[in-house]
């Protein structure tokens, strides 16, 4: 299989708000893009993996960790695991930072 | 990497594969077929469905991705129907072949079916899986009458489900006691009392000889000939395992598929565990023994040395409200070489029996005080020599104390979810745990079945020793994140005066720097509480709907409901709400419980759009705020009016829209004591009488179903105007964060507010600090529809094609 990589400029960084959770389109990817009170940016797939889960853009921030805002899972956004006692995991997206342009690879 | 293969996707079989992730998480390509259609799910907990106390979605424990992360590949709906041990392959129901290098049975067992005539008919059921359970709840919504067959443990707890379904129940038992093979007569008297009194009805000594009805049950004959109605039967006089694929594949199979202490069974690489498996002439029945089992067939087959399994002694606690009971090990007296210890307190409705052999206890009977069956039960299992010791304590803490400290830190304190005394420690440590609530999130132990709380709340106190009882002091914090209560932390507020959320976490030390999302919004609440008109939001400390100004629907979609102040509208709004809906195709327009119109399904970045179209005022159907003021038609158009409800229901509406509140607010407001408004169930409501208005408070029409109470009666709309912004400022002022008033009245007391309210001095400043926080609000949509920065930040999707 062959595997491209692609760096994808998705926002400026002086645009993003710490605290807060963006949502993103790249083809058929739903992104949620995050930036944290320390100033790190990450981005994860916008889904919650609660089976019933919904968008996790809109999740209160609170350090490294996104609160699923319909089912209140709390989720690392370094690495994308659920908190105990819930189970699972989101996709993670490396997020590239030149020249103040944030950049998703995909 | 070995291929390895599971049939079953049940509680034992998935415990297995977790442990052997945990061993060695690389070495296998993991199949598992599955017949029903859910991932693993916490059959325990189906009688708590019943019972209406867990949702289908709670009780799953493996969720779908926790399969997808650990790379499993997962068949649901799919059985498979023939092992071929020569090939070794499996093939299912569909047709899929599967090759394995190692092969676990997990099938469990089903519910036995009694072969009598009937068994057959619509309406028959057995109580085993999420299927059976819906057919019951399905059944309690058209039928009225249950008999349950079978007055064991499973049975009883179905019994006690189907009543608080609404049906009416008949237990039908073969012999004279209930649960007789965990209770002596005595407990078993004591249980039928008990369940009696729930409204349980029992026939016993009766054996079903024929199901009656045609296509759909109708009753049940017995053996003497009597017969009895039933629009449903739940049979559950036994479970039977699984066995038939093995069987049918060549493996040697008994009662159960019959293995070794290593779980291995009679072909090589195939292996069994859970219910249906036969270890030493046993099959066992409960988690605790198959989850023990599961960690020894993980060692098994990543091919470590480990212990064998020995076989277990099991507890059997009954999971209805109200009964508090606990068996383990043998129950009757042999006559000669058993000697039992009894306490049997009939007046207060306590019996305990604990059997011995030779100074060591072989059997635990508890009933009414279950509070020393894990003591007596870990010296049932170590076969600890008794003699000499008190097997009752009357509450002697320093051998509480002792029992605790000498417990291995490898002993498991929760059977139901394999947590061990040492996990439990390491948690509390590292991780700063001061409440069992706390433990219980981390660690698991005692989110099951329970019974092992008290024993997680001791292994607490030990580890935390001193600190433990300011920690029970402390049990209202208001997070985890904290030990502050609510009203310490007002007070920390004002004495030091702190302004901003990030503020009160710094100062008052949280252990977690940006809080949860439970302090979060209490404090960004408090805030405004005390600073009223000078403190400036934190909408990133807000949870999603407030701070979207939105309700969000589970498809991740909002619903959009503009204010219509005391239900009232005009030709001219509902045109445009018309315009809206058709031009951004909303999926669906009601009619809300609050009298007014709202938008289901609207899309994120569409809400600005689709508010300014509207302009018209935000309904904060979302918020913890004043929801609506519902009005009857009232003196203006009604024959029946002697008060004009709509003017006093717009004039409350428009005054106090937009306060943030504790939790939410309902107002209702009626005419005449028709209460067509239905305000005896507001948080506040109205009722029009001749020459004044009655003032009820702490109605709820929710949850917590409660009538309002009368706080006063008034002669003006002025009056009315005063005394409501009042009590609903002392409600702001002392209410605990997400307190409904329904609740707060009932900790504060009708008689302490209408004391406070009595005072006139109070209710003037009561009204200027309230009127003071009113000046701060703006309209959200309108503010949304203006600012750039706040459409960026919470509305925008940017959509971005990289193309091919
Ligand atoms: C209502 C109820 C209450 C209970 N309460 C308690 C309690 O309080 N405490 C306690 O300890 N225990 C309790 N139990 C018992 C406990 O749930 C079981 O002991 C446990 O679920 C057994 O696990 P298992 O994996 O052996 O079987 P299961 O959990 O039944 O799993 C077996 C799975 O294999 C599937 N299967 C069968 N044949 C095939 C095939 N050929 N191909 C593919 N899949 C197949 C089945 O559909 C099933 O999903 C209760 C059980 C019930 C029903």
């Amino acid at each position: 299989m062959v595997q491209t990589i692609t760096r994808i400029p998705v926002a400026n960084l002086s645009n993003l708000k710490a605290r807060a959770g963006y949502s993103l389109k790249i083809d058929d990817k739903e992104i949620a893009l995050f930036r944290t009170s320390k100033g790190q940016v990450y981005a994860l797939e916008n889904h919650s993996p609660h089976p019933k889960g919904g968008v996790l853009s809109e999740g209160l921030v609170s350090g490294e960790y996104v609160y699923c805002p319909v089912y209140d899972w709390k989720i690392s956004l370094v690495d994308g695991l659920v908190q105990a006692p819930d189970t699972g995991k989101v996709q993670t997206y490396a997020v590239d930072i030149v020249d103040g342009i944030v950049f998703i690879v995909l | 990497m070995k291929k390895l293969v599971m049939i079953g996707n049940g509680m034992a079989g998935v415990r297995t594969i977790e442990e052997i992730l945990k061993l060695e998480s690389e070495q296998f390509e993991i199949t598992i077929f599955g017949q029903e259609p859910h991932p693993n799910y916490n059959r325990i907990k189906l009688s708590n469905i019943l019972q209406g106390d867990a949702s289908f979605e709670e009780i799953i424990i493996n969720p779908l991705d926790w399969y997808k992360e650990n790379h499993i590949q997962l068949f649901t709906g799919e059985s498979v129907v023939k092992i071929d041990v020569e090939a070794k392959t499996v093939i299912s129901d569909q047709g899929r072949e599967v090759a394995y290098d190692e092969l676990i049975i997990a099938t469990g067992s089903q519910s036995f079916i009694l072969p009598i005539p009937g068994a057959d008919k619509q309406g028959v059921t057995g109580f085993r899986d999420i299927q059976d359970c819906e057919k019951m709840i399905k059944s309690a919504q058209h039928y009225k009458k249950a008999v349950v067959i079978g007055g064991g443990l499973l049975g009883l707890e179905a019994a006690r489900g189907l009543l608080n379904l609404g049906m009416e129940v008949d237990v039908v038992h073969l012999m004279p006691n209930l649960m007789e093979r965990q209770l002596d007569p005595i407990a078993s008297t004591m249980l039928k009392a008990e369940l009696e009194s729930q409204g349980m009805n029992f026939l016993m000594e009766k054996e079903t000889v024929e199901i009656l009805g045609d296509e759909r049950v109708t009753g049940l004959r017995f053996k003497d000939g009597s017969e009895v109605e039933a629009d449903l039967v739940v049979m559950a006089i036994g479970i039977k395992s699984n066995v038939e694929v093995a069987r049918n594949s060549g493996i040697y199979v008994n009662r159960g598929i019959v293995v070794n202490d290593f779980l291995e069974t009679s072909v090589p690489h195939v292996y069994a565990v859970g219910e249906c498996a036969e270890h030493r002439e046993i099959v066992y029945g409960l988690v605790a023994p198959l989850y023990e089992q599961g960690k020894v067939l993980a060692s098994r087959i990543c091919g470590k040395v480990g212990e064998p399994y020995e076989g277990s002694v099991t507890g059997t606690q009954l999971k209805v409200a109200g009964v508090d009971l606990y068996s383990a090990g043998e129950i009757f007296e042999d006559g000669t070489s058993t000697k039992s210890i009894m306490i049997y307190n009939e007046f207060e409705g306590v019996y305990k029996k604990v059997l011995t052999r030779d100074n060591r206890i072989v059997g635990i009977v508890l009933y009414g005080d279950t509070k020393d069956s894990t003591r007596l039960y870990r010296m049932l299992s170590k076969k600890e020599d008794i003699s000499g010791t008190s097997v009752f304590q009357m509450g002697n803490n320093t051998e509480e104390a002792d029992d605790i400290a000498s417990m291995p830190n490898d002993e498991l304190v929760c059977g139901c979810n394999g947590v061990t005394k040492g996990t439990i420690v390491e948690a509390i440590q590292t991780q700063g745990l001061t409440t069992l609530d706390q433990v219980s999130h981390c660690t698991n132990a005692g989110r099951s079945c329970g019974r092992c709380k008290p024993l997680v709340n001791q292994i607490l106190a030990h580890t935390l020793g001193d600190q433990f009882d300011a920690a029970a002091e402390q049990k209202t914090s208001i997070c985890g994140c904290t030990t502050l209560s609510r009203e310490e932390l007002v007070a920390e507020i004002k004495a030091k005066g702190l302004t901003s959320v990030k503020e009160v976490m710094n100062v008052l030390e949280w252990n977690n720097e940006e809080g949860c999302t439970k302090c979060r919004p209490a404090i960004n609440y408090y805030l405004g509480m005390i600073h009223m008109d000078e403190y400036k939001d934190d909408r990133d400390s807000r949870l999603v709907n407030e701070k979207m100004h939105a309700n969000i629907q589970k498809d991740g979609t909002y619903s959009v409901v503009p204010r219509m102040y005391g239900g009232v509208t005009s030709a001219a709004d509902l045109k445009k709400i018309a315009e809206v809906a058709e031009k951004y195709e909303v999926p669906l327009v009601k009619l809300t419980g609050g009298q007014r119109i709202g938008l289901f399904g609207i899309k994120k970045e569409d809400l600005p759009n689709v508010w300014e179209d509207l302009n018209m005022p935000s309904g904060y159907a979302y918020g913890k705020t004043l929801r609506t003021v519902k009005t009857c038609v009232g003196a203006q158009f009604c024959r029946y009016g002697t008060q004009d409800s709509m003017a006093l229901g717009i004039e409350l509406e428009k005054k106090f829209e937009r306060l943030d509140t504790p939790h939410k607010v309902k107002m209702g407001v009626s005419a005449c004591p028709r209460n067509c408004s239905e305000a005896g169930i507001k948080d506040i409501g109205f009722v029009g009488v001749d020459g004044g208005w009655e003032i009820y408070v702490a109605g709820n029409g929710g949850v917590d179903l409660r009538a309002g109470d009368l706080l006063t009666t008034v002669k003006t709309q002025e009056e009315v105007m005063e005394i409501t912004s009042a009590y609903l400022q002392y409600y702001r002022e002392t209410a605990n964060y997400l307190e409904r008033t329904s609740k707060w009245l009932e900790r504060v007391g009708l008689d302490q507010v209408r004391q406070v309210l009595g005072d006139k001095k109070t209710v003037k400043t009561l009204n200027e600090r309230m009127d003071q926080t009113l000046k701060k609000y703006n309209e959200p949509w309108k503010e949304a529809i203006e600012s750039e920065d706040i459409q960026d930040k919470y509305y925008a999707k940017h959509t971005i094609k990289v193309g091919e």
